[in-house]
């Protein structure tokens, strides 16, 4: 399976997925117009992985901005990890935040209590 | 609210604009300390462009980081409440003085002793004046906690529309800010009202 890199813009994040090492991570910004153009190959990347081999999958979020458009989509994200760990594997999240953003803390959080994947919360200095 | 009386608008949209009054135009916003200001047709391109504009001048003044994190995203959130309304709007109304025309929108933000303040302001269909009038009065009268609440609602309900809005713009405003929105509207023609949304951000 392709690794998948989309490089970050003004308004987008980057996007890294490694299938080899299965890790995969979302940084910058989110904050596009139309957040399920940005996504849709997000969620088809994870689709494929979903019917691959590899038995674990860690999921690095280090966002500075997301939209409220985004959010709809990170939950979609990772409704579809959710999807990946029932079927067996081993799906971990971990949400990073910078020390003074509350926002960003609260909103993992609410992710958190929402879906059924472990979601771990780390500080950071700066993202 | 408010509505203006037809003679009023009538009356303004007579008045041109020359160079004397351009001063007087750019006196009035230096004397509200507006930072930016804008008034035409919003492309995504000069949307990205307006929030570098404001992250440098946030940075220039020196704003505490949550200050910055706050004004951004409700920027993002209004511009993009502007974006995604003036497009759905600008193929059902026609301008009746110029049908291509694609209804432009304006947007302020000044600098206050407090903080910040964003304004917005929109050609809508007479038909979305009431529904928006009472989400807006619906969230204007609930706490921090029903206001999360909702919003969690809202981020889970499944719903979409084709532009990519999820229904929780306004909620976001709303959370960041803190403070009641203030809104009006002013009759613009038979079919259309202009509306104005004013978001207050304090340190």
């Amino acid at each position: 399976m392709e690794n998948l890199f989309i490089a970050g813009e003004a308004k987008t994040p980057t996007i890294n997925f490694d299938y080899n090492a299965a890790e995969l991570e979302i940084l910058g910004r989110s904050i596009p117009e139309n957040s399920i153009e940005f996504y849709k190959p997000v969620n088809e990347w994870l689709e494929k992985f979903k019917h691959s081999d590899k038995e674990t999958l860690v999921m690095d979020i280090k966002l500075e901005y997301f939209n409220t458009s985004s959010s709809k989509c990170i939950l979609d994200v990772f409704k579809k990890l959710e999807e990946i760990k029932t079927i067996g594997k081993d799906v971990r999240i971990r949400w990073y935040f910078e020390s003074d953003d509350e926002d960003m803390e609260e909103a993992g959080q609410d992710f958190s209590a929402i879906i059924k994947v472990p979601l771990e919360l780390i500080t950071v200095d700066e993202l | 609210m408010r509505s203006n009386n037809l003679k009023d608008k009538n009356t303004l949209k007579e008045k041109k604009l020359e160079q004397n009054n351009l001063f007087e135009v750019y006196e009035d916003l230096e004397k509200q300390n507006v930072v930016l200001s804008f008034k035409g047709d919003l492309t995504p391109d000069l949307l990205t462009s307006i929030l570098q504009v404001i992250e440098k001048k946030l940075d220039i003044n020196n704003e505490p980081v949550p200050v910055k994190r706050k004004v951004f995203n409700v920027l993002v959130e209004c511009l993009q409440n502007l974006y995604l309304h003036s497009h759905k709007e600008g193929n059902k109304i026609k301008s009746t003085n110029n049908p291509d025309d694609i209804p432009s929108v304006i947007v302020m933000v000044a600098k206050n002793e407090t903080g910040y303040n964003i304004l917005t302001g929109n050609i809508i269909s007479n038909e979305s004046v009431k529904t928006m009038s009472n989400r807006l009065t619906e969230i204007n009268k609930l706490s921090k906690e029903e206001l999360k609440a909702l919003y969690l609602e809202t981020l889970t309900d499944g719903k979409r529309s084709l532009k990519g809005g999820g229904g929780l713009g306004f909620l976001e405003i709303a959370r960041k800010s803190k403070r009641k929105l203030e809104f009006g509207f002013v009759a613009y023609d038979d079919q259309t009202s202009f509306f104005s949304l004013n978001v207050k951000i304090t340190h």
